[in-house]
């Protein structure tokens, strides 16, 4: 058992089952619309739910750091901790991308929770730069965490951030990869063989870089809370896209597909032997 | 315009911590370096890297700062067109992007430097205002208004530097989103925004060299455009002439027939714009600005006057 959970300062056992619920909704929305990115939600889970459970400060519902979830596509994940939160309602989510609701299928600057506006790729970590080093010059020890996606990270906007995220010393930065090796027209790392690995990438424009598993919130946890702290961070989170549901995992499709009513209940009882 | 607008940006920086600046690669003009060693925190560059410009701007306003974004017009407006719409306009955030050149100020430095689209494109974005000063002094009161505002994203298209000041004996005061009447007179109007405001008062004393009593107004504010106020001169004058530095699809030309047609304006209505056109051409502003066909002597033929 790791270390950690002993602390009680991250309950990793309570995590673990926190993300088999947070599926299980996701998968339950998409029964009634269909119009949502289940495997890049199911690839992030346990980053997302490790940042507001494990690294952001929280005092009365507010927090003051600050979440970004660049890989806007991805932000299923997102609502369903908002919800678990209080944050989002159990209403808002059952109006999940109808007309009188107000959750589409990316983030909206203006919801409750929702730091910016994203879904157009390569937006966030400038916007996260600009944030972290407001904190900075306004005094105010807020920390920034935005999670991006690998195929992302080839916009040209991103490399632009990662380098002015280390001139300005943003050391209250810290930037999840959420590598699956997956954009929508095939694996990344075929569509750019040179595009991996990142790490030395990350290292060489000046932050401090860590790849490991994303999918164990207990080592992300404690990679972050044990980082030295000089430099903006990057967390290359190796993840599978689609985890937790064996016919979704790394298979293309389950970008954008909703499940049938027997895919649907294959799901579910996947899910529901994890939990057992 | 640049150096008053350092001047202005130093002066609102000083009374408000809150603005920030963040340019790329550009050399400061005037008061702009004593900003940087007085404010160096709020003083960015991020390089040649215009996107990340946008973007960072975005992120430091959505922490309550008041950020300017400042390099060539085409670089700030072009290059991170999709930051400019999505992180600014639809997150409508009070982050000023500032264009300097606009239109075809830099006339030595070919097309790529030429901003002869900007109005029409910032304005197409819902939640963007647009200020084009005609002088020095108009750029000041342009910049406190961009420096306090909470409405929205500004595009601020500025010339270059050594403008003469056209606006000290205007009859009306800077006030956003209102026309503004420089000169009153009865038969002619001319409308115009931008450093091009030269050519409508040289074209207004060609005029009353003729007889003319001319209005001249400046139109600083192009978007939201005070269509009130450009009924009103179309209707108060027998002729109305725009002049405007700017394609002629999506300025103030292209609007000002709209108005008129919408309010049944009867009066004569002549607009003289950029061609819809890269012209390869070389030499000073007028020479540019000529080279489209707009110099005095042209338009007066063509006012048939």
């Amino acid at each position: 058992m790791n270390a950690l959970n002993k602390s009680q300062s991250f309950d990793i056992e309570a995590a673990r089952r926190r993300c088999v619920r947070f599926r299980r909704r996701i998968l339950d929305i998409s029964q009634t619309v269909p119009a949502l990115h289940i495997a890049p939600a199911f690839s992030c889970i346990e980053t997302v739910d490790l940042i507001y459970h494990g690294l952001m400060r929280w005092n009365d519902g507010k927090s003051p750091d600050t979440f970004l979830m660049s890989k806007g596509h991805g932000c299923m994940a997102q609502y369903v901790v908002l919800e678990s939160l209080g944050i989002l309602s159990t209403e808002d989510l059952g109006k999940y991308c109808k007309p009188n609701g107000r959750l589409g299928a990316h983030p909206d600057y203006g919801v409750p929770g929702i730091a910016a506006s994203t879904g157009s790729l390569g937006h966030g970590l400038p916007m996260a730069v600009g944030m972290a080093y407001a904190e900075k010059i306004k005094r105010t020890d807020g920390t920034v965490y935005v999670v991006l996606s690998d195929g992302e990270v080839q916009e040209g906007s991103t490399w632009e951030a990662f380098m002015m995220g280390s001139t300005l010393g943003v050391n209250n930065l810290v930037a999840f990869i959420d590598n699956n090796d997956f954009q929508s027209l095939g694996r990344t790392s075929e569509t750019h063989p040179t595009f991996y690995p990142l790490t030395d990438k990350f290292r060489a424009f000046g932050w401090e870089t860590i790849e490991l598993n994303g999918h164990d919130a207990g080592g992300l946890y404690e990679a972050v809370m044990s980082r030295e702290g000089k430099t903006p961070m990057a967390v290359i989170c190796k993840t599978v896209k689609g985890r937790g549901v064996s016919y979704m995992e790394n298979v293309p499709i389950w970008h954008y597909r909703a499940p049938n009513k027997d895919e649907y209940a294959k799901a579910i009882n996947e899910l529901t032997e994890v939990t057992a | 315009m640049r150096n008053k607008f350092a001047d202005t940006l130093y002066e609102c920086g000083k009374e408000d911590p809150r603005v920030a600046i963040v340019v790329a690669d550009i050399s400061p003009a005037g008061s702009m370096e004593k900003f940087r060693k007085e404010f160096p925190e709020r003083f960015l560059n991020v390089g040649v890297a215009e996107q990340s410009m946008i973007g960072i701007c975005a992120g430091m306003a959505l922490k309550g700062l008041q950020p300017f974004a400042y390099t060539i017009a085409t670089f700030s407006l072009y290059r991170p067109f999709e930051f400019v719409r999505d992180d600014l306009g639809y997150q409508n955030l009070p982050v000023t992007v500032v264009g300097i050149g606009g239109g075809v100020v830099y006339s030595t430095l070919g097309g790529t430097h030429h901003c002869q689209e900007d109005v029409a494109i910032a304005g197409a974005i819902p939640n963007m205002s647009i200020i084009a000063p005609c002088d020095p002094a108009e750029a000041r009161e342009a910049t406190i208004y961009c420096a306090k505002q909470k409405k929205g994203p500004i595009y601020l298209r500025l010339g270059k530097a050594g403008e003469p000041v056209l606006t000290d004996k205007a009859v009306d005061p800077w006030q956003f989103g209102k026309i503004r009447y420089l000169k009153q007179g009865r038969d002619v109007c001319i409308l115009s925004y931008g450093i091009i405001m030269k050519k409508a008062v040289e074209l207004a004393e060609w005029l009353e060299q003729k007889g003319k009593s001319v209005s001249i107004v400046s139109v600083h504010t192009m978007k939201p455009l005070d269509r009130a106020g450009i009924e009103a001169a179309l209707k108060s004058h027998q002729q109305v002439v725009v002049i405007e530095e700017h394609a002629p699809q999506g300025g103030l030309a292209a609007q000002a027939k709209q108005i008129a047609w919408d309010s049944k304006a009867q009066c004569d209505l002549k607009t003289f714009t950029l061609q819809d056109e890269f012209i390869h051409n070389y030499g000073s502003h007028d020479d540019l600005l000529a080279a489209h066909g707009l110099d005095v002597e042209k338009i007066s033929q063509q006012l048939g006057l």
